[in-house]
């Protein structure tokens, strides 16, 4: 349908029109350009601060940087434990132009294992590509200069410094001090339960054993950390505010490394444990237990094939020093002695004939002396001196276990003497109660005879029977041993308390000289079994010697039915103090299967007391002159 | 009387002043920004700084051809660009997925960028022939002119530009006076196409972009990324905003393509809503100038040019600024005269070289 149209065109009609229209589409453009302004007004003022706290989380993470570990020193100032740098070769990988190549071209002159080549590829790939990772921890001076000189060569590769533990004494002392290794997940989540976790946060080693592991708060220190802000790949572009880590105490300890190391010395490879202490204030002076091994193999993960070897019948791993059963033998003789002079049963004049063995009356079984003929008449003094086991057999036949027991309690045997550190046993103190707990049965009286004579089923560790030793020289005062003097940090010097123990108190101290004295004899009398030890030395020792018949020490959870016969000989022993007047240092030495307390024992006692008094002089005099 | 004595300087040159002006007060505010969004790269600056140049030499040039003379160019450029179109569907070089290059030897040339000024160029003119209001069949020829090239780039794909280009044909039906039943009926044909549209015309990538902006939080590390960065960088600003250069999520890289489509993010966080104001009133005074000289035409191919190139000035800010602010899906739209990129400014120039044109040849005529 055709409609008429104006064949001229109404300018003015169209430029209206269009006007019109411009106006419209002004709006329109205002009414979006409120519609955008009133969202963006939303976001920036409404919403504002909830953006900006999602702007400074995108950009702000906290780094935390790990403390130094606290140092540990022997009571002379000698470091024992310290940080050395270990330097790690790593690859920051989105630097590096052809990996392929660049590894092949290393692996010339820094060996890299297969192991390590793989599991390096496995956390690129699991990282960031700005992220460095270690391709070899641990690089040795040649290969740390023969990368140096040719660093130019791999752009991405570098050697970064880290601090590690290092045990410059090396099996000198690991069961004393332990070791630190990777925090693992268990000990990561027992952190954590103890509100921790933060402060292990950067760390990457904890205290595994020994000195280490007891005193792993203090050694560690406060983390710190460091404020950064990053980028969208996470890479750090400035840091924005910084807490330093506060570094972990260090300890100094009552360990004098010297007289350590005569105790390794002296065992050589005689499997045994030595323990020396101050006989002041129980500070342990030395405590070593052969064989040792190095625990700068656990710092950064010893190999499956280090570790096995540590498997041996030799049992370097355990502490024989808190950890070895033996029985204490004749050591416990003085004790006895005390004990029955406390209960009236013999005076210190008594005599007894001993005619080489002992029989309960109507009894047909003989208890044999270590002397086969007899010592003939033998009082108290006697008794300890030349170590007669009939006289003892008599004594606690007569004393009967509760008694002894009750004693021996007091010095310690049975418990936990609460040296600083964790590996410690109790060992066995037998008792009535404890024959009915272990082996339901009821106690009988030829139990209690070797236990006269610290046998039977009596075991005690080498530091208990230090600790007995040493409260028997300080006639009754119990100074509990410990390895820590005091923790240091800065300026701030901070003592480490021990827990106080009672005291032996005697009816009649009169009875603590006598067993003294009987064991000054030990040493001086020519019939004393250490006499011969101790020959000549310019200090006043007194001791006591023991040989255990035992088989093996009792920790045989994998007891070895062929290693038994060749370990079948006795356990030597022997406790020692000095100066007999004023006693400084005590000793306590077990060495296995080598028999003679008198003939292996006491030898190693003169070295480590020759040694003390050779840096420590006594005034011999005015030693004889306090009397 | 002299002819040349009423006229300015400014009428000699082709240049209307005051919106000059605004496109140099627009540029030095680009080169702000984005001097700050590259992460103060200089080299990009010195390139950013060289293509504003050539632009406005190219907007200078454009100003100076009458419209007359404009009109004679309409079906060749138009034809031209048509045949390039097909010829990057099928020779095209691909980039980033797309196909939108044409390869000259020397250069590269994106088709499309030239049928932004060519469509609605070849729209004024036909409806312009005739009388206004348009006849329905002059409204079929005048779709069909924008269609053409829509269809084409929407299959490069090049949604963003094809939006543009149907809104630039669009708005020269709408300025000729099309009537309100007619718009109202066409609304709601879209809406209705919108359905088949969806499922049958978009690609996963464009669809993905429209399901992220109802709820970007669902994909924050995937397509949501971009939106939630964005809003974190514009909310953070706040009222002032952070700062010349102090902005944290542009100058550590948490915005993507931040001197690009999301630079608008980039001026939200440093100047904060204030600055947001400001560059909006900018727009509005750019907007109204063009406007103006469209309604002060002196005919209608004119005035219908004019108008439809501002209101497609405006389309690019409209979406640029929703996308960025999460009204709108991501769609690859840079913010006018601001963004780096020298395509999308060379082509604005040009535009606007040509509404420069229009204005001063009303004055010529005017005695």
């Amino acid at each position: 349908m055709l409609k008429k149209r104006p064949t001229i065109r109404d300018h003015s009609a169209e430029a209206n029109l269009f006007a019109r229209r411009a106006f419209v589409g002004f709006v329109f453009v205002t009414l979006l350009v409120a519609v955008l302004l009133s969202n963006l007004y939303t976001i920036q003022v409404d919403d504002h601060q909830d953006y900006q706290t999602r702007s400074n989380d995108n950009r702000i993470k906290v780094i935390p940087i790990a403390p130094n570990r606290g140092l540990i020193y022997d009571r002379n100032g000698v470091l024992l434990a310290e940080n050395k740098p270990v330097y790690n070769l790593e690859v920051i990988p989105e630097d590096v132009d052809d990996l392929d190549a660049s590894l092949a071209a290393l692996t010339q002159f820094i060996d890299i294992s297969e192991q390590q080549k793989n599991d390096f590829l496995d956390d690129i790939k699991n990282n960031r590509r700005f992220k460095s990772q270690v391709l070899k921890a641990r690089l040795n001076e040649e290969e740390v200069a023969k990368f140096s000189v040719n660093q130019h060569k791999y752009p991405g590769f570098s050697i970064e410094a880290r601090l590690a533990r290092y045990y410059p004494f090396g099996d000198t002392l690991t069961h004393a001090l332990g070791y630190v290794a990777k925090l693992n997940k268990k000990e990561l989540s027992k952190l954590i339960s103890e509100d921790q976790g933060t402060n292990y946060r950067a760390t990457h080693d904890i205290g595994k054993l020994g000195i280490e592991k007891y005193y792993e708060r203090l050694l560690h220190g406060q983390v710190g950390s460091q404020r950064v802000e990053v980028n969208n790949r996470g890479r750090i572009i400035r840091t924005l505010s910084m807490t330093a880590p506060e570094p972990g105490h260090d300890l100094v300890l009552t360990l004098d490394i010297g007289l350590q190391q005569i105790a390794q010395h002296t065992l050589k490879d005689m499997r045994g444990a030595v323990v020396v202490m101050d006989a002041k204030d129980g500070g342990i002076l030395a405590l070593y237990s052969n064989p040792s091994y190095d625990p700068n193999l656990f710092v950064h993960g010893i190999s499956s094939k280090n570790y096995k070897a540590l498997l041996n019948p030799d049992r370097p791993l355990i502490n024989r020093t808190t950890q070895g059963r033996y029985a204490p033998a004749s050591t416990v003789k003085p004790h006895m002695a005390i004990l029955a002079l406390e209960e009236g049963l013999v005076t210190e004049h008594t005599k007894m004939w001993d005619p080489g063995f002992f029989q309960i009356p109507n009894v047909e079984h003989k208890w044999r002396d270590w002397k086969r003929w007899g010592h003939g008449h033998v009082d108290v003094y006697k008794a300890i001196e030349e170590s007669c086991d009939t006289y003892f057999y008599d004594a606690a036949y007569r004393l009967g276990i509760t008694k002894i027991s009750d004693f021996m309690a007091q010095f310690g045997f049975g418990d936990l003497t609460g040296i600083d550190i964790h590996e410690e046993t109790t060992a066995i103190l037998p008792s009535k109660e404890w024959k009915e707990g272990r082996f339901k049965e009821s106690w009988w009286r030829g139990d209690t005879i070797s236990v006269g004579i610290g046998q039977g089923y009596w075991t005690a560790t080498p530091i208990q029977i230090a600790n007995a030793t040493n409260i028997l020289v300080n006639k009754g005062e119990h100074r509990p041993p410990h390895l820590v003097q005091v923790a240091k940090q800065e300026d701030q010097v901070t003592p480490i308390i021990n827990e106080e123990k009672p005291p032996v108190i005697l009816k009649d101290a009169k009875h603590w000289q006598i067993a003294l004295d009987a064991m000054h004899n030990t040493v001086h009398k020519t019939t004393g079994t250490a006499h011969k030890a101790f020959k000549g030395v310019n200090y006043d020792p007194a001791g006591k010697t023991g040989t255990a018949q035992l088989v093996s020490i009792a920790q045989g959870e994998r007891y070895d039915a062929d290693a038994i016969k060749e370990r079948h000989r006795d356990n030597a022993i022997y406790i020692g103090f000095a100066p007999y007047n004023d006693p400084q240092i005590v000793v306590s030495i077990v060495v296995e299967n080598t028999g003679g307390g008198s003939s292996v024992g006491a030898p190693i006692a003169r070295q480590l007391m020759d040694y003390y008094f050779s840096a420590n002089p006594v005034n011999l005099l005015s030693n004889t002159g306090q009397q | 009387m002299k002819l040349n004595d009423k006229r300015s300087i400014w009428d000699k040159l082709h240049l209307d002043l005051p919106l000059l002006l605004a496109l140099i007060a627009m540029m030095v505010a680009s080169l702000t920004i984005v001097y700050s969004a590259s992460g103060q790269d200089m080299a990009m600056m010195v390139r950013h700084a060289t293509r504003m140049a050539g632009a406005i030499i190219g907007m200078f040039i454009l100003a100076q051809f009458s419209p007359a003379t404009l009109k004679r160019l309409v079906i060749p450029l138009y034809c031209l660009g048509l045949l390039m179109l097909v010829g990057v569907l099928l020779f095209g070089v691909s980039s980033k997925g797309a196909q939108r290059w044409l390869d000259l030897g020397i250069t590269r040339f994106q088709p499309s960028e030239l049928m932004k000024i060519a469509v609605p160029m070849m729209v004024a003119w036909y409806i312009g022939r005739n009388h206004l209001p348009p006849r329905a069949l002059h409204l079929v020829v005048g779709f069909t002119i924008v269609m053409l090239p829509t269809l084409l780039i929407k299959e490069q794909p090049d949604l963003g530009t094809s939006i543009l280009i149907a809104s630039s044909g669009v708005f020269v039906l709408f300025l000729s006076g099309l009537s309100w039943r007619l718009i109202g009926f066409l609304t709601a044909l879209v809406a209705l196409a919108a359905w088949p549209f969806w499922h049958y015309g978009m690609h996963a990538y464009q669809k993905q972009r429209v399901l992220t902006l109802f709820n970007p939080e669902s994909d924050p590390l995937g397509s949501g990324y971009h939106i939630i960065q964005s809003k974190i960088a514009i909310g953070s600003g706040g009222i002032e905003g952070k700062g010349w250069l102090q902005g944290t999520q542009s100058q550590l890289e948490f915005l993507p393509e931040r001197h690009t489509d999301f630079i608008f993010s980039v001026l939200s966080e440093e100047f904060g809503l204030f600055g947001v104001c400001l560059l909006l009133c900018m727009y509005l005074f750019i907007i109204g100038r063009g406007l103006y000289i469209a309604v002060n035409a002196q005919d209608a191919f004119g005035k219908l040019l004019a108008g439809a190139l501002t209101l497609t000035f405006f389309v690019y800010i409209f979406v640029n600024i929703g996308m960025v602010s999460g009204l709108l899906p991501v769609v690859g739209v840079p913010l006018p005269l601001i963004s780096y990129g020298g395509t999308s400014m060379v082509t604005l120039m040009a535009g606007f070289g040509i509404i420069m044109s229009i204005a001063t040849d009303k004055r010529m005529l005017l005695k």
